[in-house]
């Protein structure tokens, strides 16, 4: 493991004296040194750890960090996140400032690996591909704001968009061919290199009868195995992913926004580009990270460095509506109450938001949209973004209140 | 030198490519059209559109992902029977005794792969807008292809049989038990009666038609194991053929009018 840590570091070190001697070919000297200063500081992690001294990441930092962390404030630093980066992309997106998060992010994800309850869920074969997916969804999120970042800023000057620079048509071959052959190559160069150095997973016979704790669904499907915290299996399992798919397919007849077709853009679809990273990035990826790394036995949440302890206790005292209708504002006991005065409430507000929301939209603060867009697309575009948002929603309303069903008619298994 | 002259002026070689080898202008043209597997492509593209940091080459990395899984995948069926008395056996020999053990790693993390790559594909096209007119249709096959990909991850997570394979299934395919109206614990399906008589019981719903079976049995892996082998497959190469095409017909990559 030590020695692994090291190769790692020295690799940050090559990274780094890679940027610095950059710096170097651009007479910067400044950043030259700068960049030479952190490569040395990973030197000396890389030395440290290939001559096993033992360095662990302290234990308070552990402890902090496992004290912070919970459902609420993970999603919403992952939402602040998300809205900072949009909010200060020019900033961010600089490679000389986006370089030092990469750097910070190495060098702690190298310290936290010294931890052998965050290094054994990490390193777990089938995990392996979520470690990728974090790292490529972050680098081409950057790439992407950044050449729209570069865009947005020749728009406003009136220059066309750097895709336009090389409008000119070229042969597929060579220039494509080739392209595909190096791909092709690469490709299977890691490919091979992870088959052999990674063995898959196999574990015991199947057995119906003893069931794993936590029983998880396979990984690109924990973002959905995440929502039935806040939701029954009807929303979580069927109901919301076939509107992810609906809503999916429906996206070109719904974005009628003409510009910003076959460039990258963040100003000219500010919209449309923010819904889908946080549809994609939050609500998609960092909840497969969290379904993946975070939630252990009972599907209970544990810190990165936690151990995954079958007892832990988390007391759960869930309340629904109706409870907080009738018992607690106007004293009613709702035992013996027939369904359907007891969930009134809750039907009254779940029609009034699939129903009602829409109509009144229209009429006032998104007039212009519906005006634009006509019926049949601006009723698809809020029915869809009505159900995204039925998520953070309900999330907001178990951490707050303790929600637990706004609906809840277990005769017909309608849970909402 | 003078061998390869020998061989690209002999009969055989002239049989195969029908023209001199690509290098002035007027062979590069005939080659893309000659060659049924390089006539996917167009004769010419927008420079800007095939950048590496325009499209991150993810979609052709999907493509070729799936290649890898199609050829590992046929080789696998060759060690592989799908019943309990063999399926986790067979998966076993092929950790420890098969030679060519390795095939199964290379079709699990493809798999995976393909995962991540197609999602990131689908990321670019949105964030460069390729979704738009003329390309909306194109987009919807897109989507297809990725309902279509994930559930051969799923099916195939299945096939080794062990712990991790059936919970995974039963908590996956558990969701089809709640459907509404089509599964035995889904809202409303109380309603779809006759005479008193309820159609949907846990002997007729959705999770029974997916799983073959009350549980994840024998029937559910014979189940998974023709999908995921035959037809799946056979629909997502179907729809990338109809994706390429309208790659092509849409007015190639996209880029800036
Ligand atoms: C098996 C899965 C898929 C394969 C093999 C595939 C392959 C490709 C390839 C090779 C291209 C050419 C440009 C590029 O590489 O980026 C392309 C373009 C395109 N793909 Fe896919 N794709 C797949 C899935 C998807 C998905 C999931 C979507 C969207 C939901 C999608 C939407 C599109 C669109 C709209 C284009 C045209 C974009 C443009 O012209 O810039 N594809 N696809």
């Amino acid at each position: 493991m030590q020695t692994g840590l090291g190769v790692f570091y020295f690799l940050c070190v090559l990274l780094n004296l890679g940027f610095s001697y950059h710096f170097n070919q651009r007479r910067d000297s400044k950043q030259t040194l700068i960049w030479f200063a952190v490569a040395m500081v990973f030197a000396v992690h890389s030395l440290a750890y290939l001559f096993h001294l033992g360095w662990i990441i302290p234990h308070w930092v552990r402890e902090l960090v496992d004290n912070a962390m919970n459902p609420v404030s993970y999603f919403v630093l992952a939402v602040v996140a998300l809205w900072a980066l949009l909010r200060y992309r020019k900033f961010l997106t600089e490679p000389v400032v986006a370089w030092t998060i990469l750097n910070i992010s190495l060098l702690f994800s190298g310290w936290a690996m010294t931890d052998p309850n965050f290094q054994q869920i990490i390193t777990k074969e089938d995990n392996v591909p979520i470690v990728m997916l974090i790292g490529s969804v972050g680098f081409f999120t950057w790439l992407a704001l950044r050449r729209a970042v570069l865009n947005d800023d020749r728009l406003a000057r009136g220059e066309p968009p750097l895709e336009k620079l090389d409008d000119e048509k070229v042969l597929v071959w060579p220039d494509l061919v080739y392209t595909e052959l190096i791909a092709m190559v690469v490709v299977t160069f890691g490919l091979v290199i992870w088959a052999v150095v990674l063995k898959a997973p196999l574990e015991q016979p199947a057995s119906s009868a003893k069931a794993p704790n936590p029983s998880k669904a396979p990984w690109y499907f924990l973002g959905l195995q995440e929502m039935l915290v806040y939701f029954d299996p009807w929303m979580a399992g069927v109901v919301l992913p076939s509107m992810i798919i609906v809503g999916l397919v429906a996206l070109p007849y719904i974005d009628f926004n003409q510009k910003g077709n076959g460039y990258y853009t963040f100003t000219q679809r500010t919209v449309a580009v923010s819904t889908f990273l946080l549809g994609f990035v939050v609500l998609w990826v960092t909840l497969i990270v969290l379904g993946t790394f975070l939630r252990g036995p009972n599907w209970n949440f544990f810190g990165p460095f936690e151990p995954w302890n079958v007892h832990k206790n988390v007391p759960l005292n869930n309340i629904n509506l109706s409870d907080y209708f009738w018992l607690s504002m106007l004293g009613y006991s709702v035992d013996g109450m027939g369904w359907f005065m007891r969930e009134l409430p809750g039907i009254l507000l779940v029609v009034g938001y699939m129903l009602l929301l829409p109509p009144l939209l229209a009429k006032t603060i998104l007039r212009p949209f519906f005006i634009r867009m006509g019926f049949i697309r601006f009723f698809l575009l809020v029915t869809l973004i009505q159900f995204m948002a039925a998520l953070p929603i309900k999330m907001v309303l178990r951490w707050t209140i303790n929600l637990k069903y706004i609906v809840y008619i277990p005769e017909a298994f309608f849970n909402i | 030198m003078a061998i390869g002259d020998f061989i690209r002026n002999s009969q055989v070689w002239k049989s195969i490519f029908r023209h001199p080898a690509p290098r002035d202008r007027r062979n590069r043209v005939v080659v893309m059209l000659t060659n049924v597997f390089l006539h996917l492509h167009p004769v010419s593209v927008r420079k800007s559109g095939i950048a590496l940091s325009y499209t991150w080459c993810m979609g052709g990395i999907t493509f070729f992902l799936f290649l890898v899984e199609t050829v590992t995948g046929v080789l696998l069926m060759f060690y592989y029977r799908p019943t309990l008395e063999h399926a986790y056996n067979d998966i076993l020999s092929l950790r420890d005794v098969t030679t060519l053990g390795v095939l199964r790693e290379l079709h699990r993390w493809g798999a995976h792969a393909m995962v991540i790559t197609i999602w990131l594909h689908m990321y670019r096209v949105f964030l460069t807008g390729s979704y738009k007119p003329p390309r909306e249709f194109n987009w919807g096959v897109g989507v297809i292809l990725l309902v279509l990909t994930l559930l051969l991850s799923f099916t195939g997570y299945l096939l080794p049989w062990d712990q991790l394979a059936i919970w995974a299934i039963t908590v996956g395919s558990n969701m089809a038990r709640a459907t509404p109206l089509l599964g035995y614990e889904g809202p409303g399906s109380k309603f779809l009666q006759i005479g008193g008589v309820e159609l949907i019981t846990s002997g007729s719903d959705a999770r029974f038609l997916l799983l073959g079976g009350r549980i994840v049995g024998e029937t559910t892996l014979l189940r998974f194991y023709v999908l995921h082998c035959v037809a799946l497959p056979l629909a997502v190469a179907l729809l990338i053929a109809v994706h390429f095409w309208r790659v092509r017909k849409d007015g190639g990559i996209s880029g800036p009018l």
